[in-house]
Parts: structure tokens; sequence; C-alpha cells
């Protein structure tokens, strides 16, 4: 988590949670901890804006969650994508990829 | 599928709250484990690394607030606790949440009301299928007269545009195979009509052509109503026998207890026409007495009836023959059912709706008043939850929130309001009202009123709301700004109240002044102390002319020697009674091709002495009299209006003229009054008088007898029974009524449009006038320093009572200079309505304007004296 760390660009979280999930089921820590080090520290998520995330995908179809007991008997909630959740993030990337071979075609252009 | 997961989860989270709040109580403490386990791992120990997660997550508390804040089911919840609260709020202050309720029911429960009258005649379809489809069908004479059976005949067999149509004509018979015999309201109708109509009888079968025609066995149809008070709803009624007027006839279908009959709500029994398809031309087949209906074809437009009927009444066709007095000259008026019926009412229930609409602006604009008061009481409070961090929205919610459940409360009471006074208006309803069965407060109207307090809500709720909470932008609580804003709102909605008002009583003033100008009109005849009823002849015997006309010559004869009875008359059509039995007068000396030869006069057949009972007075010759009996030669007498318009400028007495195709020629003896028929609206119309016993064509088997009292004939009333019954105790008396009695109810649609007005007038003026005195009231309260102040400073109580005077009149002034204006637009609507006054009538206009002046001025009274009698001292050193 250097100086550098960016806060996640608007809209891009749900892709990343669902990118996250497709790897495997995981809880909300589990989700956060891992973009920042798969983005290598420079994406740094905010634990209220995961959580009120999750609960959205979760009431959109995308996500289902179960309860599993954790080893100091506390309750963890895991998120597993459903077979929409997969349909959106296929969708969500093509549409980013698009996006951003744009916005990088329009910067080349620009030097 | 994710919709139903919202509505399920957000129930889910709603509906167990704790539940919903440990899972996420559970998640964001599972998150800080596994964040300090994570942190651990690196090499803190364990209390470091549980220290380092909390400052990573931040506040714990807020994170969940976040979490626990996404879902539509916060609103809901939010809203609840605003319903909570606002409740709380209103029954802090209950003068002011009953004054509130009150005045909102009030508006709400007279328009609930007004609508549920208008709903079914004016909006609501017929409750027949297709009902748009439904036309009547007059003939052009005089406007619109009832048709003919042989112009029927014509219509139905060339008319192309119509896919069935139907004449129906009044009829009473009498049930006599029963222990009790009973006169029933029925129709004689063509076998078509409830084709037309499109409803099927519930038992039995419809009528046949076959039915219909001369020489047919008697049949009859009758409704459910007669089958459960006569036949104890016996379903093996149909085809048994049953004897009227000790005819048997069969009864072949019973009609649904569903069943309207809008063209003769009272009817109970059908019977075919059975009217003589070969038309001779001087029977009743060529009378004006009949309605023709009809229903258009799929597809086919009004225009097109319209023209295609215009059409046949052009060009004759060789196969019908047209006597002179059904020729169509002036083509047919053909109009939707529903319109038809409406008619006579329509000016009426709009102006009512146009009242109602006033009268509920006026409640509203008392309620906002009374809101905007409140709100000035209430900043504190506001300002208090704007500090503790309320955003405006969240303030103006709140507010709004009060304000429907104001609006609400309002709705319930003016439900239970409407579903009383709907009966009371029903009460009060003239006859012309159609479908009276119809009205009641049903779903249509409850939905009405959910739509009036939705509206009422926002109206009422969104001024104060925008006042109320701006209270956030503030910090000193004594702003001015403010409050001017809110004093200029109150002012002018107290000015709107008094305009409105003022329009809403001087609609009542002209229709007042209409009613009494048509009250004050002559009717012709003289109504004081006179007593009617009409007596049906039943039964075999009563088919000979001769046992009818002794019969009735018996009853007047003992009814003559009642005690108290000065004389006594009989007719056979009455004025003001809705009969109307009109026939085409010929004169001998009118050369046949002039237009006049087919103008229509009202027929009396009469008994002497019918002119002095009705105090008809004689204008010249002589009256009927005993002597002119059916061998006598025929004689006739005539209205005034008949003299003037038929022989101007002849000596009418001698001239010769004909009624209908009466086989002989009557000489005109005299000539008398013109009497109003119809209505004392309408002008008096024609009318020609002859002796019972020399009307040959037919002997009418229904007459009134006329009776004039010695004093009030009310009391006479069993006596003059007992004396017909002496004669034949088995003949129906019908349709008593004193002849005051038939004027007044003449009047009856104006005196229902009349007293509605002159409710919401009464209504509206307090409302105004509650409105002015609260806003004075509380201006004056407001500025008491002020005012003390003016009294320390050598103001005297004199000065000060003027002041405040001053203030509520120069608002009264505005209130009625707009007031003014609207009313005499408005006035425009009302016009139809208005009798021998002027829609400008200035008397009209001077009284509501005095009236409104003087109610505002004792309203504004009561503050004004409060602020003379002020104790200036007490008041400087309160603060």
């Amino acid at each position: 988590m250097g100086p550098e760390n960016t806060d996640l660009i608007q809209g891009t979280l749900d892709m990343l949670i669902l990118k996250t999930l497709s790897l495997e089921p995981i809880h909300g820590f589990g989700i956060a901890r891992r973009v920042e080090q798969i983005s290598r520290g420079v994406f740094k998520v905010n634990p209220g804006s995961l959580l009120t995330a999750l609960t959205r995908l979760e009431r959109a179809g995308w996500l289902d969650s179960e309860w599993r007991d954790t080893a100091n008997s506390r309750r963890a909630k895991y998120y597993t994508l459903t077979r929409s959740g997969r349909r959106q993030l296929e969708a969500e990337t093509a549409d980013w990829s698009r996006r951003a071979a744009a916005v990088a075609r329009i910067l080349k252009a620009e030097v | 599928m994710s919709l139903w997961r919202q509505a399920v989860r957000g129930l889910r989270a709603l509906l167990n709250r704790p539940a919903a709040d440990r899972d996420i109580n559970d998640e964001v403490e599972h998150y800080l484990d596994e964040a300090a386990a994570a942190l651990e791992r690196t090499g803190l120990s364990p209390q470091e690394a549980r220290r380092a997660a909390r400052l990573e997550l931040g506040n714990v508390a807020a994170v969940r607030e976040q979490v626990r804040a996404y879902g539509w089911e916060n609103v809901v919840d939010t809203a609840v606790a605003d319903i909570r609260y606002g409740l709380r709020q209103l029954i802090r202050k209950p003068a002011f949440t009953i004054v509130a309720v009150l005045t909102l029911g009030l508006g709400i429960g007279a328009s609930a009301t007004i609508f549920s009258v208008v709903n079914p005649i004016l909006f609501e379809a017929l409750p027949y299928p297709d009902a748009h489809r439904l036309m009547m069908v007059w003939d052009g004479q005089n406007g619109r007269s009832d048709v003919t059976f042989g112009t029927y005949r014509e219509v139905v067999t060339r008319s192309r545009t119509f896919q069935s149509m139907a004449v129906v004509g009044p009829f009473r018979p009498t049930l006599t195979g029963v222990s009790e015999p009973e006169r029933l309201d029925g129709q004689r109708v063509s076998a078509d009509y409830f084709r037309v109509l499109g409803v099927t009888p519930a038992l039995g079968r419809d009528f046949h052509a076959a039915d219909d025609r001369p020489g047919a066995p008697f049949v009859a149809m009758i409704s459910d109503s007669v089958w459960r008070r006569h036949f104890g709803a016996d379903r093996s009624i149909v085809g048994r026998q049953v004897l009227f007027e000790d005819v048997p006839v069969t009864v072949i279908g019973v009609m649904p207890a569903t069943f309207e009959n809008v063209l003769s709500p009272s009817a109970e029994i059908w019977f075919p026409m059975l009217y003589d398809t070969t038309l001779p031309v001087n029977g009743r087949e060529w009378g004006h007495h009949l309605h023709m209906i009809g229903r258009l074809r799929e597809g086919v437009s009004e225009a097109q009836a319209r023209q295609e009927l215009d059409a046949i009444a052009r060009t004759r066709d060789t196969a019908f023959s047209r006597p002179s007095w059904a020729a169509l000259p002036d083509g047919f008026v053909t109009t939707r059912l529903q319109d038809d019926l409406s008619r006579p009412v329509r000016p009426a229930l709009l102006a009512l709706l146009g009242a109602v609409a006033l009268l509920l602006t006026i409640a509203c604009v008392n309620v906002t008043n009374l809101v905007l008061a409140r709100g000035v009481e209430r900043r504190t409070e506001l300002m208090v939850r704007a500090a503790l961090g309320a955003s405006r929205l969240r303030l103006m919610r709140q507010l709004i929130t009060e304000v429907v459940l104001l609006a609400i409360m309002g709705g319930l009471v003016g439900i239970a309001l409407a579903s009383f006074a709907v009966d009371l208006v029903i009460a009060l309803s003239p006859h012309e009202l159609p479908r009276a069965a119809a009205i009641r407060v049903d779903g249509s109207v409850l939905m009405f009123a959910v739509a009036l307090v939705t509206m009422i809500a926002l109206a009422v709720g969104i001024v104060p709301a925008l006042y109320g909470s701006r209270a956030d932008l503030r910090v000193d609580g004594r702003s001015r700004t403010d409050s001017r804003g809110r004093e200029v709102a109150r002012r002018s909605l107290v000015v709107v109240q008094l305009a409105f008002a003022l329009v809403l009583l001087a609609g009542a003033g002209l229709l007042l002044r209409s009613l009494q100008h048509l009250l004050a009109m002559p009717p012709g005849f003289e109504p004081a102390n006179v007593l009617t009823l009409q007596v049906q002849t039943a039964g075999r015997r009563f088919r000979d002319p001769n046992a009818t006309h002794q019969f009735f010559a018996a009853v007047l004869e003992a009814v003559r020697y009642v005690p108290g009875v000065s004389t006594a008359g009989a007719t056979s059509q009455l004025p003001l009674t809705g009969d109307q039995d009109v026939w085409g007068v010929q004169f001998e000396s009118a050369s046949p091709t002039t237009v006049n030869e087919s103008r229509e006069a009202y027929r009396y057949a009469v008994a002497p002495g019918y002119f002095e009972a009705m105090g008809i007075p004689l204008r010249q010759g002589r009256l009927l009299n005993a002597q002119d009996d059916g061998n006598a030669p025929r004689v006739a007498v005539i209205s005034e209006s008949v003299a003037k318009r038929r022989l101007p400028g002849v000596d009418a007495i001698g001239q010769r003229l004909r009624i209908g195709a009466s086989p002989g020629w009557f000489t005109i003896v005299g000539i008398v009054g013109n009497v109003r028929q119809a209505s004392l609206a309408i002008d008096p119309p024609d009318a020609v008088y002859v002796t019972n016993e020399q009307w040959t064509q037919f002997a009418d088997g229904a007459r009134w007898l006329v009776v004039r009292g010695q004093s009030d004939p009310v009391a006479l009333l069993p006596a003059i029974r007992a004396a017909i019954e002496s004669v034949d105790r088995r003949q129906p008396i019908v349709r008593v009524a004193t002849m005051d009695e038939r004027v007044s109810a003449s009047a009856a649609a104006r005196r229902f449009a009349l007293v509605l007005f002159q409710a919401f007038g009464v209504v509206a003026l307090v409302l105004a006038s509650i409105g002015t005195y609260g806003l004075l009231s509380g201006s004056v309260t407001r500025r008491l320093r002020e005012l003390a102040v003016r009294a320390v400073l050598g103001a005297d109580r004199r000065s000060l009572l003027e002041l405040v005077l001053r203030g509520g009149m120069s608002l009264t002034a505005v209130g009625i200079v707009i007031g003014l204006i609207l009313a005499i637009l408005a006035s425009r609507f009302l016009e139809t309505m208005l009798f021998g006054v002027s829609r400008l009538d200035a008397v009209t206009y001077v009284s509501v304007v005095v009236l409104l002046a003087l109610t505002s001025a004792i309203a504004c009274w009561m503050p004004a004296w409060r602020a003379s009698r002020l104790d200036p001292n007490a008041i400087l050193r309160a603060d």
C-alpha cells in the first residue's frame, strides 16, 4: 500500500469483485485482499463500499452467499459467482476492454 | 429474477431487522478478524495487528451503517419513522388536527358525494353491452316529440344504420288475480326492446315478433321484484297464466335482478305493443306517444345514422303513408341514449361539479394556512432537527408526511360523510335525475377519493414544506425574511378563499333569485286548496266506453258531495304531472296547404267542472257543461294561445276544428286562459278541451280528479277516498298530490341545485371567515410588541382597533374584487339554469358582497378587539 495507491474508478469495483469471485468462493476481506494483491497495491478497497457492493450484487442475482463457521467460532459469509454473474462479468469485461482500447488510442493520437 | 430477490431480501430485512443487523455485524467483525490475521502474519503482535486493522477499516460503526443503508427497505423504515413522529405531532395538537381533518373531510365528503351522483349519469357507461351504440330517436316536431307507431314502422323498415330498433310507451296494468290488486308500473314495448338494450331474461324467453301482433295470445314479461313479491320467486311461473284486469295473460319470462331499465326505472312489467300494423289512420297507431330507441350497427357513426334518418324523413316512400301530423317535416332528432337521459340535469350537474371543486379548494387553502401557521410555532423544533444533521429533504419529507396523514384522515371522514350525504342528495333529487338507483358510494367513488387525497397531500403539503424545511439555512431564528414570505403566502391564500367563497355565494344567489322568479310565474290556474289524484279503471266491464264514462260520472258525483269540497272536475291529463297527450289540430277555415295544418295541441278530455276546480279563467264564450254529452253537437274550448296563433284576427267562437283524425268537427264555444302543462319554465302550450263523452275515439281509462276544497284539501283525502270506493272499491287511486305540491315539484331540478349551492356557499363562507380570523389573530399575536409600543407612544384603543381591522378588511376588499370578476366569468356556466334573472343580476352581486363583507368584518373584529385591549406594560416588561 504505497503512496501511489489509487481509489477505485467508479463502476469498476463490481467488475473486480465478479472477476475475483470467478476464481473461487471467498469472503469479503478475501476479495479486498486479492484486488489489492493482484493490482500490486494500486487499488485500495474501502470496506464499507465493498460490503455494500456485495449486498447489491447479491440482490441483483449475480452472487450467492453462504455462512460458514470459522476456526475461532465466528461466522463468515462466503460469496459465490452465479451463472448470471458470470455472464455479467463477461459483458463487463468486453465492455471494459473496448473502452480501455479506445482511451488508449485517443491518448496515443494526442502525442 | 433479480427483482424478486430485491423484494424478498428487502422484505426479510424489514421484517427481521435484528437478524439482518446481526448478519451485517458478523460480516464486518469477520472482515476485521481477517484483516488482523493478515497483519499478524506480517509479524505484528495480535494487539498491534488488531489496532492496525481497526485503523485501516476506519469507523466500524460507520461501515455497518453504510452497509445497512443499502436497499429499498430503508425508505420504508424512514417512512414508518416519519409517520410515527407525524402522528405524535398531530396528537400533541388536537385542536389543529381536528379542525384540519374536519375541513378536509368536509371538502372530500362533498366532492365524493357530488362525484357519486355525477359519475353514473355523465361518465360511467350505461349498464348495457356496447352502450355507446344505443340512440334515442325523436320526431323533430316542436324541437323533439315522441314518435308515432307509424313512423317507427317506416323507420325500422327503411333504416340500414340501425341493427335493431324498438318503441316503448308507458303502461300501468293492474294485477287482479291476487288477494290485494296492485297497480304496476310497466311499459308496452315492441318485440325487439330487450334485444336493442342487449339484455336477456333470467328465466323463460324474450318477446318474439309473433307475440307483438294484434290477436296474438296475451303474454307478459315481469321484473325480478314482481316475481319475488307476488309469485314467491317460483320458477314455474314461466308459462303460467296470470290475471291482469281480469284478462288472463301468460308470463313468458322474468328479467334478471340486475336489469336496470333506464328509460323507465320503476317499470316492473312489460307487454307487447300489439298495435295494428295496418296503421288505421284514426287509431292510436298515429299518436305521438312513443319513445324510439335503436342500437347502431357496429362501426356506424352517429353522424351516419343522423344523415340516413334525415334522408328517410325527406324522401317519401310510397309503401308508407304519413298523415299530416306525422309527416316528419322537421326530420328526426337523434342523440346518444346517455346524453338523452342526462340532458335535463347536465347543466346542474356540471355546475355542481364546479362548485364542489371550488369548495374543495377553499378547504385545502384553509388547511394549508393552518399548516403554515403551525410551521411558525414549530420553527424551534425544526431548527433543532436541522442542527442535529437532518437534511432539508429529510425535513420536507417529514412535513409532507404529516400533511399526508391529515389528508388520509380527512379522506376517511369524507367517505363517511359521503355515504350519509348520498342518501340525502338522492332524497332531494328531482325526478328528472336518471339512474338514481345507481348512485352510491362505490369502488369508483373510493378511487376518486384516493386520488383527491393524493392531490390534496401534494397541494397542501408543498408550500409549508418549502417554508418549513428552510429552517436549516438560518442561524437566527428571528429572521424576518422568512416570516415575511410566509405572511404574503398566507395573505394570498386568504384572498383566494374569500374570492372563491364569493363565487359560490353568487351562484347560490342567482339560483335563489331564479327559483323565486319561477315560483312567481302564473301557472294559469289557482293551485291553492286543490287536491288531485288519478283513478284508473281496471276490469273487463270497462271495455265498454259508456261504462267508463258512467263510472267516472258517479265518482265525481260522490266526491262533490263530500263535505268541505267546493267543486270537483275530471280530466284526461293534468298540468305539471309529466303527462303529454298531444294531437294534431286542424281548422276547417285553414286551407289544407298552410304550414299550420299539422300544428299540435294538448288534448284535454274533461268532465264539466274541471275549469272551475282548477281555477282556469274563461276569456270569451262559455265553458263546457253537462249538456255537452254524447248526443249533443260536438263542442270544444281552446286556450288563448290557440286563438292567437292559429286564428289571428278572426273571431274564434264558432270556428270548427278537428283533433287528430276525429270523426267529426268540434265547434269552438269558448276561450280559456293559457295553462303551463309541462313545466313552469316552459311557455304555455296550445290546448284544446272537449268533454269526455264527446271524445268518441276511445274512453280515457285513467282520469284525474281535481278537487277544490274550502280549506286545506289534504284533510279531505280520507273522505274523498271513501267516496270513490263507495262507487267501486277495486279501482286503484294513485298519484295523489295537491296542486301546490306539483307546482313546487316542477321546480325540483332548480331547487336541487340551489340547495347544494347554498350548502356549499355557507360552508365556504364559514371556512373563509375562519381563514381570515386565523390570519389576523396570528398576526396580532406576532405583533404584540409592536402594538404595545404603539400604545405606549400614544395610540389609543380606537386607533389600534382600526389598525388591525383595516388590515383584515383591505384583504377582504381584494378578495371581493377578485371574487366578483371570477363570479361574473363563472356565471356563464349557470346561464341555462337561470330563469327570469340575468347572470349579471346586480341585486344578487350586491347582496353577496354585503354578506361576505359583513361576515368578514365579524371575523376581523375579534382579533382587532383583542389588540385594542392589550396591556402594553405587561407585554413590554415580559421581554
